[in-house]
């Protein structure tokens, strides 16, 4: 039981590594309305930056803030530069767009800081906390308080705020928000300045765990995506919690099932998105899409 | 055509036949040609008939590297055929094309290794086996729509790699199995990568022509009214699932068709050479190819094929940020993709006139080309 | 006037179908010269060069390896500096293939189409070389010192001359993990990690054979694909199963995240961790030294980190050299290291050619025996004809100790066959 208990544990702290990612993949997603394949690159991107950053001599929280700074306002530049000009040619060429991205995120870190690992410090203390006879690192407990956190900041953001409303007006319909008067091209610049910003965030509370190279958000940004569709691609929460569920079934399945392993865990997660998206595809906290026929 | 109803038309517009430019202000095109008579039947044979017999000759005209580059081009351009049918014309999103592009170059290799079938029926089987499963994943898939389709078609896409290496037995697993490559027939006096080259072409014409005949006829029209009003379509009487299905069944055989002609040409297939970036880099090549053209298939697989390899001479350390920044350029530039690009050149020379309908009202330089928009548009979460 | 416009059309349209017809007739036949010979010499060599050509990863998934490329090219322009092999400067042609072995066999097939290289040189990833042996092998280019350590290249001598390794492949260094655990842990129980591909599953292999008929035995295996975000989990599971030996077979970023998560937990195995992870700053700095101290490896070529070589006259030559032809690469990163020693390699092969043909570069490369200086004493370069296709066939136990690996015992010659 308690081997169960704590590969279960073991799960959440995956999952929240997921789940960072998906949070940002979410707020997008909320706030423009598009599927971003870059995100992880550039939340990558942004955790090298702070890593340049502190490795030159600066303190650890300097470097988090000037990167953080760095990916809003490079996230922002994005839009304005990248997406917008493309913005009327159709969703699936915007989403080409991102794929370009990827590729020319991932290749220009590696042109800048190389292509070896390197370590990243993490903001949390070292330690393991016990509880039961189950233990979680100190570390995954910091990351699963700060997701929580975000999501309630997102939360207020989006219900209780006139920003949030216009931003979720602009991504739903944009013609009738320029309407009312709310500045679309601000608001979706602002969108993604903020999804940036949660990238970054995300990538400095993983670089620590899966070690800092050019390739780290490639693998966890599958995972980000299932647990996002899992959730609910516009319920922040959602993202949390069905990252959590991903991470807690593959490492069941890994742990349990004998035909799995571990070559075919990554299965398991890809199999629960099959089974959701067919009974309830807005996903565990999503709302139904409506349409007006 | 008839004479009365072409000179009616340039008298309603009041310009004597032969000015340069029409009343809307564009250069008038050299030639004029109603959709579907038979001079556009005419034309338009001729002109797959030069197409065809350049690309035939142009394998004796270069040497083996640019023949062998070739080659995968067509390969790769029946894959992003098949792909362009789903997304550019149905208007759904795979990101899994990947998978049946590797399931149809491994029934390839497990048929003429394991099971020593010569290697012209691998094909068919390939696409028989591909379609089934096409269909068979299309059916509860094709139920979700836009970004859950996406997240679905990545998961196969995902999952490929890994089965194919717990199946080692039958797939040579890690190491990858070599096969051997077709031999030239004695009585074709031809080199081996020629040949290579002309049997894989002698598979693709085929191939885009059943495209071609796909999206004009009932499937096709079908497909552009569920991509372009699904719920019109659907009250119209169109059945969606199943047209859907179809339409996913035939874009996997084409794929797996594809995947078999990979491994003939290759005459190695192992699992590195299906990771997920081969289903990005199919959808990248029907975009700037242009979506929804037959012809951007072919477009879209010669730039894969070759940017890569112009971006690194550019720059060897700068290849993918060279490759990244071409590929949004490229999209920048001309959404509707090389084919958009090209075919607003070719209007100038020749337009197809949708001839009027039979109230008698002219309907101007309307073209009838399935497709000849993206997808989509706008901000809504569907894609 | 709309008739004779259709005529024009028709007829613009017949032209260029004719004309299509007149190129392919007069393009029948094309230049041969690709392939053929004129004189003694083969493609590539003159009397004052020599071209070699190599297809690397420098981009995608394997792209850490790219670097390898600096180191060689180093080497060559000292030796180029220094004149040339028999006269003869180098030059260094390369392609990149993402880690994709159709890539790298279009690459590959530039080379020497195009480029028309001398011979194909350290071309990287198992399943490349695959894709391009036989194709090397038909055309009759040398493949030589291909960058894997898959076991394929020494025991196919007959079906591909052509083709040969270099470093010690994974199979002997399974051989050497195993024999140090046979003298250190007898009746061991050992936990696995291993990436599931093929370099992952021929170090197992080799492994188990080499164990075979030993007290020692595996109690459980857990694989992981190199595309995966994180090998906590796996480990986990090995640790629990309280083993007395790990066996680490992964690439650095994993290797990094396995010792952490070893640290985590009361597992105190002995840490077997496989060459190509042995790294103090891309494996051990980032886990914190601490965390690695006992960890065992194996080496063949003197380590950059390693202080004990401060002073070394080749290490020097190294770094120096390194730092002057390419100043971008990193002199401790040990894949720089092993570029430059394989190319070191080469040029001594080169300089023993009996005649500047590509025959005689294989006859010269089956029958080597040269000390390279950046090898470690006691691991020598050397093959026999038909009979040994494996040219370093011996290493040596490092374990990490206070601040570096040191250097355990002798080496250890483990043949591959």
């Amino acid at each position: 039981m308690e081997r169960f208990l704590q590969v279960v544990v073991d799960g959440i702290a995956d999952g929240s590594i997921y789940g960072a990612l998906a949070l940002a993949l979410v707020l997008i997603f909320r706030s423009t309305g598009i599927v971003n394949f870059a995100q992880g690159e550039m939340a990558m991107f942004a955790t090298f930056v702070a890593w340049g950053l502190h490795d030159g001599g600066r303190p650890l929280w300097l470097a988090l803030v000037a990167a953080f700074a760095f990916a809003f306002l490079g996230g922002m530049a994005i839009e304005r530069l990248l997406i917008r000009p493309v913005e009327g040619a159709g969703t699936l060429t915007l989403v080409i767009v991102t794929l370009g991205l990827f590729i020319l995120v991932n290749a220009a870190a590696g042109w800048i800081w190389g292509f070896t690992n390197r370590g990243f410090p993490s903001i949390f203390p070292s330690g393991v906390a016990r509880l039961g006879g189950v233990e979680l690192s100190v570390e995954s407990l910091g990351i699963i308080a700060v997701l929580l956190a975000v999501v309630a900041l997102l939360g207020l953001l989006f219900q209780r705020t006139k920003l949030g409303l216009a931003m979720r007006a602009a991504a739903l319909n944009p013609d009738s928000s320029r309407l009312v008067g709310i500045r679309v091209g601000r608001m979706l610049m602002l969108g993604w300045g903020l999804a940036a910003l949660l990238g970054a965030l995300a990538g400095v509370l993983v670089a620590p765990r899966l070690f800092l190279d050019v390739n780290l958000m490639g693998g966890v940004l599958v995972y980000a995506f299932a647990g996002a569709a899992l959730g609910g691609f516009d319920s922040p929460l959602g993202a949390v919690v069905g990252s959590w569920i991903i991470g807690v079934t593959e490492n069941l399945a890994g742990t349990y099932v004998g035909a799995v392993g571990a070559d075919l865990k990554v299965l398991v997660p890809l199999a629960v998105i099959f089974v959701v998206l067919l009974v309830r595809p807005s996903g565990l906290f999503g709302s139904p899409e409506v349409t007006r026929v | 055509m008839s004479l009365p109803r072409k000179v009616a038309r340039d008298q309603d517009q009041g310009i004597p036949e032969g000015d340069q430019v029409g009343r809307d202000g564009r250069a008038r095109p050299f030639l004029r040609i109603d959709a579907g008579s038979r001079r556009h039947r005419t034309l338009r044979g001729l002109a797959l008939l030069a197409a065809v017999l350049i690309a035939a000759g142009i394998p004796f005209n270069s040497d083996r590297v640019v023949n062998g580059q070739l080659t995968l081009v067509l390969v790769y351009a029946v894959a992003a055929l098949g792909l362009n049918l789903l997304v550019g014309y149905s208007g759904q999103i795979s990101l899994g094309h990947g998978a049946f592009f590797a399931i149809g170059a491994y029934t390839a290799a497990i048929l003429i290794v394991r099971a020593h079938v010569p290697y012209p029926l691998t094909v068919p089987a390939a696409a028989l086996l591909t379609f089934a499963l096409g269909f068979a994943f299309g059916v509860p898939a094709l139920r979700l729509r836009g970004l859950y389709l996406a997240l679905v078609t990545l998961a196969l896409a995902i999952a490929t790699t890994p089965l194919i290496k717990r199946f080692e037995g039958l797939t040579g697993g890690v190491q990858g199995m070599s096969v051997p490559q077709p031999t030239v027939p004695g009585w074709l006096p031809v080199d081996p990568d020629q040949f290579l080259y002309l049997l894989v072409l002698s598979v693709a014409v085929p191939m885009f022509l059943l495209a071609a005949n796909l999206t004009r006829g009932g499937l096709g029209r079908a497909l552009v009214s569920i991509r372009d009003n699904e719920r019109a379509a659907t009250t119209m009487g169109v059945d969606r699932a199943r047209v859907k299905s179809r339409v996913f069944a035939w874009s996997a055989a084409y794929a797996g068709v594809a995947g078999a002609l990979f491994t003939l040409t290759l005459g190695f297939v192992a699992p590195e050479s299906f990771n997920l970036a081969l289903s990005f880099t199919f959808l990248a090549a029907i975009v700037i190819g242009g979506l929804g053209t037959v012809g951007g298939a072919l477009l879209g697989a010669l730039f894969i094929e070759f940017v890569p390899q112009y971006a690194e001479r550019v720059n060897q350390a700068l290849t993918g940020v060279i490759y990244g920044a071409t590929l949004i350029a490229v999209i920048y530039l001309m959404p509707g993709g090389i084919a958009g690009l090209l075919r607003s050149v070719r209007r100038r020379l020749v337009e197809v006139a949708e001839p009027p309908p039979a109230g008698g009202e002219p309907t101007g330089g309307a073209v009838l080309e399935a497709g000849a928009t993206s997808p989509g548009g706008g901000r809504r979460p569907a894609v | 006037m709309v008739g004779s416009r259709s005529k024009a059309g028709r007829g613009r349209f017949a032209l260029l179908a004719l004309l299509a017809l007149v190129l392919v007739a007069a393009g029948c036949g094309r230049d041969e010269g690709g392939g053929g010979q004129a004189g003694t010499a083969d493609p590539g060599i003159t009397d004052t060069s020599i071209k070699l050509g190599s297809s690397y990863p420098f981009s995608g998934p394997a792209s850490a390896y790219g670097t390898i490329a600096k180191g060689v090219n180093a080497y060559f322009e000292l030796t180029n500096d220094k004149g040339g092999v028999n006269g003869r400067k180098i030059e260094f042609v390369t392609h990149d293939d993402g880690y994709e072995p159709q890539r790298a066999l279009t690459n590959a097939r530039r080379l020497v189409e195009q480029d028309k290289v001398f011979a194909l040189f350290n071309t990287l990833g198992t399943a490349n070389n695959i894709a391009i042996w036989d194709y090397a092998n038909q055309e009759k280019v040398p493949q030589v010192f291909v960058a894997t350590g898959a076991s394929n290249w020494g025991t196919d001598i007959a079906g591909h001359p052509y083709t040969i390794g270099w470093q010690p492949n994974y199979v002997t260094e399974a051989k050497v993990y195993a024999e140090y655990l046979k003298q250190q842990k007898p009746n061991g129980k050992v936990a696995v990690l291993y990436q599931n591909d093929a370099y992952g599953k021929d170090l197992l292999g080799g492994f188990k054979s080499g164990i075979e008929g030993s007290g020692i035995q595996i109690v459980k295996e857990q694989s992981y694909e190199a595309t995966a975000p994180s090998v906590a989990s796996q480990v986990k599971q090995l640790a629990g199963t309280g083993a007395d030996v790990f066996l680490n077979i992964s690439t650095p970023k994993f290797a990094a995240q396995s010792i952490a998560t070893v640290a985590q937990t009361t597992w105190k195995p002995l840490h077997v961790l496989n060459n190509v992870a042995a790294s103090k700053a891309q494996v051990l700095q980032p886990v914190g030294l601490k965390n690695a101290q006992g960890i065992v490896s194996t080496a063949y070529f003197k380590d950059p980190e390693d202080q004990q070589w401060g002073s070394d006259a080749a290490m020097v030559e190294y770094k120096t050299n390194l730092a002057k032809y390419e100043p971008d690469a990193n002199p401790d990163d040990p894949y720089n290291a092993y570029g430059w020693t394989v190319a070191n390699t080469m040029v001594e092969a080169l300089k023993q050619m009996k005649e500047p043909t590509r025959a005689a570069l294989m006859d010269s490369v089956r029958n080597l025996a040269v000390d390279v200086p950046m090898l470690l004493p006691g691991v020598k370069v050397q093959t026999n004809g038909t009979t040994d296709g494996f040219p370093i066939e011996a290493m040596q136990v490092t374990q990490f100790k206070g601040e570096n690996f040191e250097l355990q015992g002798n080496v250890i010659q483990a043949p591959a066959q």
